[in-house]
């Protein structure tokens, strides 16, 4: 089957679009302009050199290279975890939280279903890793980062609620189990919301790349449903250990709230 | 409030925020209250007996040491009711231990409060109702943190009778911070006034 390339100046055209869409914004006074063209910018240009960086690793292919890229892949979402909480465990336990329940429950889904499911050989072979990875790392990350934003915004707020069921002699799990619950109820959301839309509201994007490059929709399918499994699972976990590790960090060995464990924020 | 043997409450070289090396014994059926200017550490204090927040220092009940029990136990032991109380539940029953009528009724409750809406206390009423809550988990000692801030003439003395009969009864030692001389003058057995660092025996 063809597949149509774009040439540049065609996505010219939509990024005009992104600049109107900005302009107006601007013009509305609706103080979103500048973050869409900061991020539309950026959009441009680290996927401009990945695709440099992707060429070059499909060239190769060993193993090294297919590690050393996971691995800032790895760190990159850590750190994208760690910004996007307002209140976040200090000492580097957010970006340590956010990156170890990323790695425990990303690597392991994709390393799991690059061997037992797609089986390509061999199994690191970077034009299967590095994509599964992406799209497991970005969702995991999202879902990570929105639990434990949930929960330390949660603690930040409700302190005395979770103190005064200390007092009252519940254990630490117990006093702060209603938002533990919550968090990870809101880190899941984007993924349960998908899953129940897909293919009816809205048709993913990865299945329509894959269509749109040239692959018959039945395939396209299969691959979806996939990537959408392993996306859940691994927010899934990854949400329940950063939930469960942030959680315990705020609290020491007395089952004591330590709000000093966590930074003030943004005002 | 327990079937357990009535214990003093013993606070040895306690330090947290400025103050320094509190010592204080609180007998059973005893009343220590506590006073204190604004910002002095009476809060601080009774958050510090209860093991909220790291401190120096050492807490007995009886002869046996806080950190023999677990952190849970301990607060379940010496109970702390802050004087702001906290409903996380929807209904007022889905926050005791165990229902206690007897209690609701000295303070002023009938039996049907505790099916009420959470949503719908008054200050007054969350403030006598978490004393009730406390009660119900049955403590051995009790921390009361300006317990009556929110209540009435009729409603705090109504509060101070129930405190003071069921003192005498249960034998349970009880450190009270009150803001209110008055008070301190009908309800404790020995008063102390926070004073920098230390603990001033008061008049």
């Amino acid at each position: 089957m063809n597949v149509i390339d774009l040439a540049w100046w065609e996505l010219a055209i939509a990024a005009v679009m992104v600049v109107a869409l900005a302009a107006t914004s601007l013009v509305a006074r609706l103080d979103v302009g500048k973050p869409i063209l900061i991020a539309a910018a950026r959009t441009v240009i680290q996927l401009s050199l990945i695709g440099l960086v992707l060429e070059a690793l499909f060239a190769v292919g060993s193993f090294h290279w297919v590690a050393l890229m996971a691995g800032v892949m790895l760190l990159v979402a850590g750190r994208e975890v760690m910004a996007r909480q307002k209140h976040r465990l200090t000492g580097g336990w957010a970006f340590g939280i956010g990156t170890v329940s990323m790695f425990v429950s990303g690597f392991t889904v994709t390393i799991l279903t690059l061997t037992v499911v797609i089986g390509p050989d061999p199994w690191y072979t970077p034009q299967y890793a590095i994509p599964l990875l992406g799209m497991l790392l970005g969702n995991t990350m999202t879902g990570v980062a929105l639990s434990l934003d949930r929960l330390t915004e949660a603690v930040w707020r409700q302190r005395a609620v979770i103190e005064n069921r200390l007092m009252l002699g519940q254990c630490w799990q117990e006093a702060i189990g209603d938002f533990r619950r919550e968090a990870m109820r809101s880190g899941m959301m984007p993924m349960i919301n998908s899953m129940a839309a897909a293919g009816i509201v809205s048709l993913p994007g990865m299945m329509t790349g894959q269509i749109l490059g040239g692959s018959p929709p039945s395939v396209a399918v299969k691959y979806q449903i996939l990537v959408m499994f392993t996306i859940t699972v691994g927010s899934g976990f990854g949400a329940i250990v950063a939930v469960s590790a942030g959680s315990r960090r705020l609290f020491d060995d007395r089952e004591r709230l330590r709000m000093d464990r966590l930074s003030a924020g943004k005002a | 409030m327990t079937g357990t043997k009535p214990e003093a409450l013993r606070i040895e070289n306690l330090s947290i925020g400025a103050l320094k090396d509190i010592q204080l014994t609180i007998e059973p059926g005893e009343i220590v209250c506590l006073s204190g200017e604004s910002g002095s550490g009476k809060s601080r204090l009774l958050r510090a007996v209860a093991d909220l927040e790291p401190h120096e220092g050492e807490v007995f009940l009886g002869e046996a040491n806080r950190d023999n029990f677990t952190a849970h136990e301990w607060r379940k032991k010496v109970m702390l009711v802050p004087a702001e109380s906290q409903w996380w539940a929807d209904l007022v029953r889905d926050h005791f231990c165990h229902p206690v009528p007897e209690a609701l009724a000295a303070l002023g409750f009938e039996p049907e409060a505790m099916d009420w809406s959470v949503a719908r206390l008054s200050s007054g009423e969350k403030q006598r109702l978490a004393a009730a809550r406390a009660l119900s988990c049955q403590p051995e000692a009790l921390l009361l943190d300006e317990p009556t801030a929110n209540l009435d003439d009729e409603n705090t003395q109504q509060y101070e009778d129930w405190i003071r009969r069921l003192i005498e009864q249960e034998n349970r030692p009880v450190l009270w911070v009150a803001h209110d001389e008055a008070q301190m003058k009908r309800v404790g057995d020995r008063h102390f006034r926070i004073k920098g660092d230390h603990l001033e025996t008061a008049r």
